[in-house]
């Protein structure tokens, strides 16, 4: 793994896609791997890209990496797409939206399969976009389908967030429905030349206007988690961000130059408030609370035996127990063999 | 921690073909054996199919191509694999190739020819096969 990890640093391409699968894997010697290109991470603007499925993020990705490519940037890209539950496999098709890419050594796309686990899927897009980090890509973006929580907790390691849109996908209503509005710092109408979008930007703007946050709680509140005002690094009495609603057409790289400018804006604002650092707080403390909350389930699975859950499940079923008591019991069993 | 052995593969259409409802036959029934598939897209350079071979890390590269032109395109992919260092990933193909260049196709390296009517099941067993060879998505 340390001659993968050598390798990967002098830009073997090779070596940097076979330590993504050891790192998605948790394949062993992953972490110590991980743990080693920790100090050279915290470089890359992390860019999360989100909304339902068929707004064209997978084109608009592409069209925004050409733009970044053009100015020099590096780009890598996690494209992330559900795993089937019933067959634990996947089929992935981002790439098909990103053939402009293809031959640019400046590009790393890496497509990720969410495979299902409980948060498992936030763990390994964060070590992902990590050993990409430390590899030295500039601009990552983080694509994954808009459909619940998974979203919100990309969303937990991205520095800006664009939430997708199209036109005639609901009313209005759909656009107040918690959740996806909170997350976005840029919201983009795509598919601009289709029928309606003209009032789904209208409806989007009018949302942001009655559901905009007037306090910086509210603001905190808006990424994700409730948190004390000072735990936020930036002057209290900073500017509040207002998501920009910008209308593209991917394909025809229409819009484009509008919706790099409103990153680059939300970018110059968290730099220039300060909130980049608050952000990163908060990042790391949900982070360390998620790795916690895995590595002691993983330890108690280990420690307790799966007859003892079978005859727990079925004291459960035959009501002779009830589900917090049988936490409750085994903790106990669990706390004692410590 | 548990071993995890997804086999991940890569779907490729090089060349002009017109439709890829095989490949997206193919795709699904390799989703529905548990693997993860990475599709392309029709119209793939050899190149593109190469580098998306390398920065996805799959063990298996399946080309699916209509076109006759079979002969140029697979020794080129072929080769593009190796110059990128990827000796070990198999390399399979599907489609309209005629009986007598599969032997051909087999002596450049190519694991697996597939041809019409093949049962999908057959292409599954031969890709668990030649990645239990190798030891799952070996890193």
């Amino acid at each position: 793994m340390d001659a993968l990890v050598q390798a990967m640093l002098n830009s073997d391409r090779r070596a940097l896609a076979r330590l993504l699968t050891a790192v998605e894997n948790k394949r062993e010697g992953a972490d110590t791997a991980l743990a080693a290109l920790f100090p050279r991470t915290g470089r890359a603007w992390i860019i999360g890209v989100t909304g339902a499925p068929g707004t064209g993020k997978s084109s608009l990705v592409n069209a925004l990496a050409k733009t970044f490519r053009a100015a020099g940037k590096t780009v890598g890209i996690v494209a992330v797409d559900p795993t089937s539950p019933f067959s634990g496999g996947a089929i992935m098709g981002d790439r098909i939206r990103m053939r402009d890419l293809a031959g640019d050594r400046g590009v790393f796309i890496r497509s990720m399969a969410t495979r299902g686990s409980l948060g498992g899927l936030a763990r390994a897009t964060r070590d992902v976009i990590r050993v990409l980090d430390a590899a030295g890509f500039e601009i990552i973006f983080v694509e994954t389908v808009g459909a619940g929580q998974s979203e919100v907790d990309i969303a937990r390691a991205a520095q800006t967030t664009i939430v997708v849109e199209a036109p005639g996908l609901g009313d209005d209503v759909q656009a107040i429905k918690a959740g996806i509005l909170e997350i976005a710092d840029v919201l983009v109408v795509n598919k601009a030349d289709r029928p309606g979008a003209d009032n789904t930007a209208r409806a989007l703007k009018a949302m942001l206007e009655m559901g905009h946050p007037t306090a910086r709680a509210d603001l905190i509140a808006h990424h994700g988690r409730l948190l004390p005002v000072e735990n936020l690094a930036g002057p209290t009495d900073a500017p509040l961000w207002i998501p920009p609603v910008v209308s593209t057409i991917a394909p025809e790289n229409s819009g484009i130059g509008d919706l790099v400018s409103a990153l680059e804006a939300h970018r110059r604002y968290l730099i220039e408030t300060q909130a980049l650092d608050g952000l990163e707080r908060q990042h790391i403390e949900i982070e360390l609370h998620d790795r916690l909350q895995a590595e002691l389930m993983a330890r108690l699975l280990k420690a307790v035996s799966g007859e003892v859950f079978a005859d727990v499940i079925h004291r459960i079923q035959t009501r002779e127990l009830a589900p917090q008591s049988a936490v409750d019991m085994i903790l106990s069993l669990h706390n004692q063999s410590c | 921690m548990s071993i995890n052995q997804t086999i991940r593969v890569l779907i490729a259409k090089p060349g002009l073909d017109g439709h890829d409802r095989g490949a997206k036959v193919i795709a699904r029934a390799l989703r529905d054996a548990g693997m993860e598939v990475i599709y392309t897209g029709l119209r793939q350079t050899p190149e593109m199919v190469a580098e998306a071979a390398l920065q996805e890390d799959v063990d298996v590269v399946g080309l699916s191509i209509l076109s006759g032109a079979h002969m140029a395109l697979v020794p080129r992919v072929r080769q593009l694999m190796d110059e990128n260092g990827l000796q070990d990933v198999a390399l399979l193909v599907g489609g309209i190739i005629p009986e007598e260049d599969i032997a051909a196709l087999k002596a450049m390296g190519i694991s697996g020819v597939f041809g019409p009517g093949t049962n999908t099941e057959d292409i599954i067993q031969h890709i668990k096969q030649i990645t239990a060879a190798k030891g799952g998505n070996a890193g």
